[in-house]
């Protein structure tokens, strides 16, 4: 990897040189089925090829998460974990890959924008996902960031008007995350039919990197994802395997996704 | 109903701090309301039915025996005897005719005590609309009738197991399902919470108690109140009452939270009162959270106003002094709950009941109109078990 100096550089480089048909993202919930087993995890994943890790913090309330990550961050609050616990988690992972946090707002405003984006760039994070925070909702928030030179990722839905989505192309930072389909994060049978639409829509605005996320499981969808983006996010299939087989399974299930990505062509 | 737009903040509070997916649908919402709600035809709709199916006005009643122990004019609000024994049928109606109009053929909403719910039923009912009713299963326990209530009315009750398996889930679970189908769904919040343009929506919707009891009152006492005083959970009923005082300077605003076990205690439902800057369901606002900014249980004997967080115009009406919110505990609820049956011949619901509570400790010795937002049926089994 070279040496990138901040969040937003390491993101850069982690879309660069992944070497595969597209960088590949698992996501893990912090503190699930512990702190200690999340890390094991997250190590598993990077082993098995994973370009850069989605680090979720728990929330009591999540309310873009489906059943299977919302149970995860249940199980990983009745546990113990807080955000400064999952911070450390990030702290062993991002040794590895550039780590990124996904974090509800609430938790961020709890402690203040500023010192949140401190404690988290000193756990060596690369950026966040706040995934009820819109861009027009975001201004505080990417200042602190920024500040930190980590990435404010923004969310793209197949909802999004075009002229929203060049408004939100322009403030992001690291990656656009496109959101597949219209629904909360969880696994479904086949990918959803407007995801190259909405890819389409933000390349057109954006010169980041776009990743796809929600609703992606299997190794025939992050092909099909590879063909039109840069990057596929899975969560809760990584997330299901956390918790039936802790990191043997993570790296089982994450390394035929990586399969599946192959070589560049 | 007339300002021309619908606001997103009141102050620094309120937003729509939700998925990205459902921003056009709230950008939708907006514009249908800012369009509805100065449609002649959509307001004289909505009037006949709130007139003829809900029973509106409803009465502004000078409660003697109430005024003779506190040495006031005691003046309720009564819609405790509008249909469905309760003022969220109101804002169901409402948005329910909202919901036809923009073109959404099925409705979701959420509910805690299940008078929303039943609201909510009620009004699909009416205008032929498919209905889902998100329930907590220690809810649906705990409020079988209305449980029962909402099946006869059409409606599907969805339970939800997540959390406490109580109103906060039951919203939550809404929200998720809003955000999977809001193409063709329209999503009833109960209270004045939620995303922008909910709270507003709601007030507005609700804002016929405060301006019906403004006029009464005038016509019967030839004066403003001295107090106006209300129960606040999400704060739908205070905030449909208040606003239509604001603007009078002379007159005292309070909104009486549940205080549960004690404001001292971890147990209790009084955000306003005690609680810090928080998100909770899309808005900013006052909301009950530990100090890593996780959203922790309330708790009241009240069902209808068991809930962490609070209206974000009630947010901002606390930080500029125009309204005064107290707390009152479950104990003296109970109380005023059996006390007001025997003074008063009503049996109120176990929310207004906290209102009265406040209302017989401490007396004005004016004028005070109170919200009685609803009737205390429901509650029986609650009280009488305890």
């Amino acid at each position: 990897m070279s040496v990138a100096t901040n969040g937003v550089g390491r993101i850069a480089a982690a879309f660069e040189g992944h070497g595969k048909r597209a960088a590949l993202m698992p996501y893990l919930m912090g503190g699930f089925p512990d702190l200690d087993g999340s890390a094991l995890a997250g190590e598993a994943a990077v082993d098995a090829g994973a370009d850069l890790i989605e680090l979720g913090v728990p929330f009591s309330d999540p309310l873009a998460d489906g059943p299977v990550i919302h149970a995860a961050g249940t199980a990983a609050l009745a546990a113990g974990a807080t955000p400064h616990g999952v911070l450390r988690v990030c702290e062993r992972l991002s040794a590895r890959v550039p780590v990124v946090l996904m974090v509800y707002a609430n938790l961020v405003l709890a402690s203040g924008a500023e010192a949140f984006a401190l404690r988290a760039a000193s756990a060596g994070a690369a950026g966040l996902i706040v995934p009820d925070l819109p861009y027009d909702e975001g201004d505080e928030l990417r200042g602190a960031f920024d500040a930190e030179g980590l990435a404010l990722v923004p969310l793209v839905a197949p909802t999004t008007a075009a002229d929203r989505t060049s408004e939100i192309a322009a403030l992001a930072r690291g990656f656009v995350y496109a959101v597949s389909l219209a629904g909360t994060t969880g696994e479904r049978d086949n990918l959803a039919p407007g995801v190259a639409d909405t890819v389409e829509r933000i390349r057109a605005a954006a010169g980041l990197p776009v990743a796809v996320g929600f609703g992606i499981s299997s190794g025939q969808q992050v092909r099909a994802v590879a063909e039109v983006a840069d990057g596929v996010i899975v969560g809760s299939r990584i997330v299901r395997a956390a918790g039936d087989g802790g990191p043997d399974e993570v790296r089982r299930v994450v390394s035929e996704l990586a399969q599946a990505l192959g070589d560049r062509w | 109903m007339s300002a021309p737009t619908v606001e997103r903040r009141f102050g620094p509070y309120g937003g729509r701090y939700v998925p990205e997916t459902l921003i056009p649908a709230l950008d939708e919402l907006e514009r249908g309301w800012v369009a509805a709600r100065t449609d002649p035809a959509f307001l004289d709709e909505l009037g006949a039915l709130l007139r003829d199916f809900v029973g509106r006005p409803s009465p502004l009643y000078l409660a003697g025996r109430l005024s003779e122990l506190t040495g006031a004019e005691v003046y309720l609000k009564r819609e405790d005897l509008i249909h469905t024994g309760a003022h969220k049928i109101n804002n169901a109606v409402g948005q329910a005719l909202l919901a036809r109009r923009m073109g959404k053929r099925r409705v979701i909403a959420e509910t805690g005590a299940g008078q929303h719910g039943v609201a909510t039923a009620t009004a699909c009912a009416l205008l032929g609309l498919e209905c889902l009713v998100y329930m907590g299963t220690e809810d649906m326990r705990r409020q079988r009738p209305n449980v029962d209530r909402m099946k006869l009315l059409g409606a599907e009750v969805s339970p939800v197991e997540a959390g406490a398996r109580t109103l906060k889930e039951a919203v939550s679970a809404a929200i998720r399902d809003w955000v999977a189908n809001a193409d063709n769904t329209h999503y009833v919040i109960g209270s004045a919470v939620g995303p922008a343009p909910y709270p507003a929506l709601v007030r507005d919707l609700q804002r016929v108690i405060g301006d019906e009891a403004r006029a009464q009152l005038l016509e019967a006492a030839g004066e403003l109140p001295g107090r106006v005083i209300a129960c606040v959970g999400g704060g739908s009923n205070a905030i449909g009452t208040f606003s239509a005082f604001l603007d009078d300077a002379e007159v005292e605003l309070i909104g009486v939270e549940a205080a549960g076990e004690g404001l001292s205690t971890p147990r209790h439902s009084a955000p306003l009162t005690t609680g810090a800057r928080g998100i909770l369901h899309g808005a900013l606002s006052a909301v009950l959270q530990d100090e890593e900014g996780q959203i922790v249980e309330a708790h009241s004997v009240s069902a209808g106003l068991d809930y962490p967080g609070s209206g974000p115009e009630h947010a901002q009406l606390r930080d500029s002094g125009r309204v005064r919110y107290v707390g009152v505990p479950d104990e003296a609820a109970l109380a005023a709950f059996r006390r007001v049956s025997k003074l008063e011949g009503i049996i109120p619901a176990l929310e207004p009941a906290h209102a009265l509570a406040w209302l017989m400790a401490n007396h004005g010795g004016g004028i005070d109109l109170l919200t009685l937002s609803g009737r205390g049926d429901k509650d029986l089994a609650e009280v009488l078990g305890t």
